[in-house]
């Protein structure tokens, strides 16, 4: 079967590739602990040796729109074109094309819908900075084949927080029943506390500096039962408008397991949003 | 009321380059053409296919006529839709990084939690 090499838990900056590309003037001050931060990170990863990610995000109303709207979709395609004209125009990424791998993709849409998920599919996904971000800061040659899994954390009614708990749990159960011989991550971007077109966007730090301290303690000790207890879908309105993307940090909570802590644990305070990112080993820390 | 169709317009505004320009330029002018022509059609549907019965309301209409974000706020519009649609009408006239950015939260002040609901 098929073995998970390391859960990996992350924000997406989409601010990430401008900031560490720019030079002289353009380059921001943050720029440089910012790039250190991520290529240590992006050892965790390339320690692993994966042959396969698994790479969960969230669409940003780019694809998947209001008149047909799922709540979690796997893609199964041979390869997908990625970032959107209004990325390039605000952020400024490149576009990309990352293979598929369609036999995962398989495997985890009909193990998921046996196992109560009612997962909807697609064959022709052009993926955005959600799983593209997680690409440039940990795996920048973009020469791994992928499943994108997306779920809605933008478009209510969400679903609660503890599926999104419970999706990443049969996902770990799901890739390790694999049948292969291949190494897997499963990478999954969201956010702390954070707001968008509201009162409290682009400050000097992230809107809830209070939540994100606690929700970087619930993620690094695995603490899924005092965060289910504090995070309801009413309650994440509160640190941030666009919070309820913590549901992904949420789901790889389930992918790392209840109680178990991250072998690799570190943030950057940015104007904004904080910037957190989480690994694990379930077959321990790679030795090379 | 329609909470969707405010989110239709920015949607489909914000991934076309021209209707970027054209909203910039000539909002009223757009959001005419734009709920004459573009309101009722069913994406990715021809337009034999189309549906038959969505407008704006007056507010609407007007706020997005005269590029009133705090009104699209207060109306339930999805304010990502908002924010990334406005940024790129306006972000190019700042004088220094997130000039613009900055006083649209800014304009946002008044606003105290609960947020308007944007659930459709």
């Amino acid at each position: 079967m098929a073995s998970i090499v390391a859960v990996i838990a992350s924000t997406h900056h989409p601010f990430y590739y401008r900031a560490s590309t720019a030079t002289g003037e353009d380059r921001p001050p943050f720029a440089d602990e910012w790039t250190r931060k991520i290529l240590a990170f992006r050892e965790t990863l390339t320690r692993a040796r994966p042959d396969v990610l698994v790479m969960v995000g969230s669409d940003h109303f780019h694809q998947l729109w209001l008149d047909n709207m799922p709540q979690f979709l796997v893609g199964k395609a041979p390869c997908y074109d990625a970032n959107w004209y209004n990325e390039e125009r605000e952020f400024g990424l490149p576009r990309m094309l990352l293979k598929g791998q369609e036999d995962l993709s398989g495997h985890i849409l009909r193990a998921g819908l046996d196992a109560g998920f009612d997962l909807a599919f697609s064959n022709e996904l052009r993926i955005d900075h959600s799983i593209t971000c997680p690409i440039i800061t940990l795996r920048p040659e973009a020469d791994l084949p992928i499943v994108p899994i997306y779920t809605n954390i933008f478009a209510p009614p969400l679903p609660q927080p503890k599926r999104f708990v419970q999706l990443g749990q049969s996902i770990r159960e799901i890739v390790e029943s694999w049948p292969s011989h291949l190494r897997v991550a499963v990478i999954g971007t969201g956010h702390l506390s954070l707001e968008l077109g509201g009162p409290r966007q682009f400050g000097p730090h992230g809107p809830d500096p209070e939540f994100d301290q606690r929700a970087v303690g619930w993620i690094a000790n695995g603490d899924l039962d005092e965060c289910l207890r504090e995070v309801t879908l009413d309650s994440l309105h509160s640190p941030g408008n666009a919070t309820h993307g913590f549901m992904d940090f949420m789901l790889m909570m389930g992918v790392a397991g209840a109680g178990v802590k991250a072998d690799y644990v570190d943030t950057l305070d940015l104007f904004h949003t904080m910037e957190a990112y989480f690994t694990w080993y379930p077959n321990g820390a790679p030795t090379v | 009321m329609s909470k969707y169709l405010l989110n239709k317009f920015l949607f489909t505004v914000d991934r076309d380059p021209e209707l970027v320009e054209r909203y910039r330029s000539e909002p009223r002018e757009l959001v005419a053409w734009w709920e004459a022509e573009r309101a009722n059609a069913v994406l990715n549907c021809h337009t034999g296919e189309a549906s038959t019965w969505l407008r704006f309301d007056d507010v609407e209409r007007e706020a997005l006529a005269t590029h009133d974000h705090v009104k699209l706020f207060e109306l339930g519009a999805h304010p990502f839709l908002t924010l990334t649609l406005f940024i790129a009408l306006f972000e190019r006239d700042n004088t220094e990084p997130l000039e613009y950015q900055k006083s649209y939260g800014a304009r946002l002040a008044h606003f105290s939690m609960p947020y308007p609901d944007i659930a459709t």
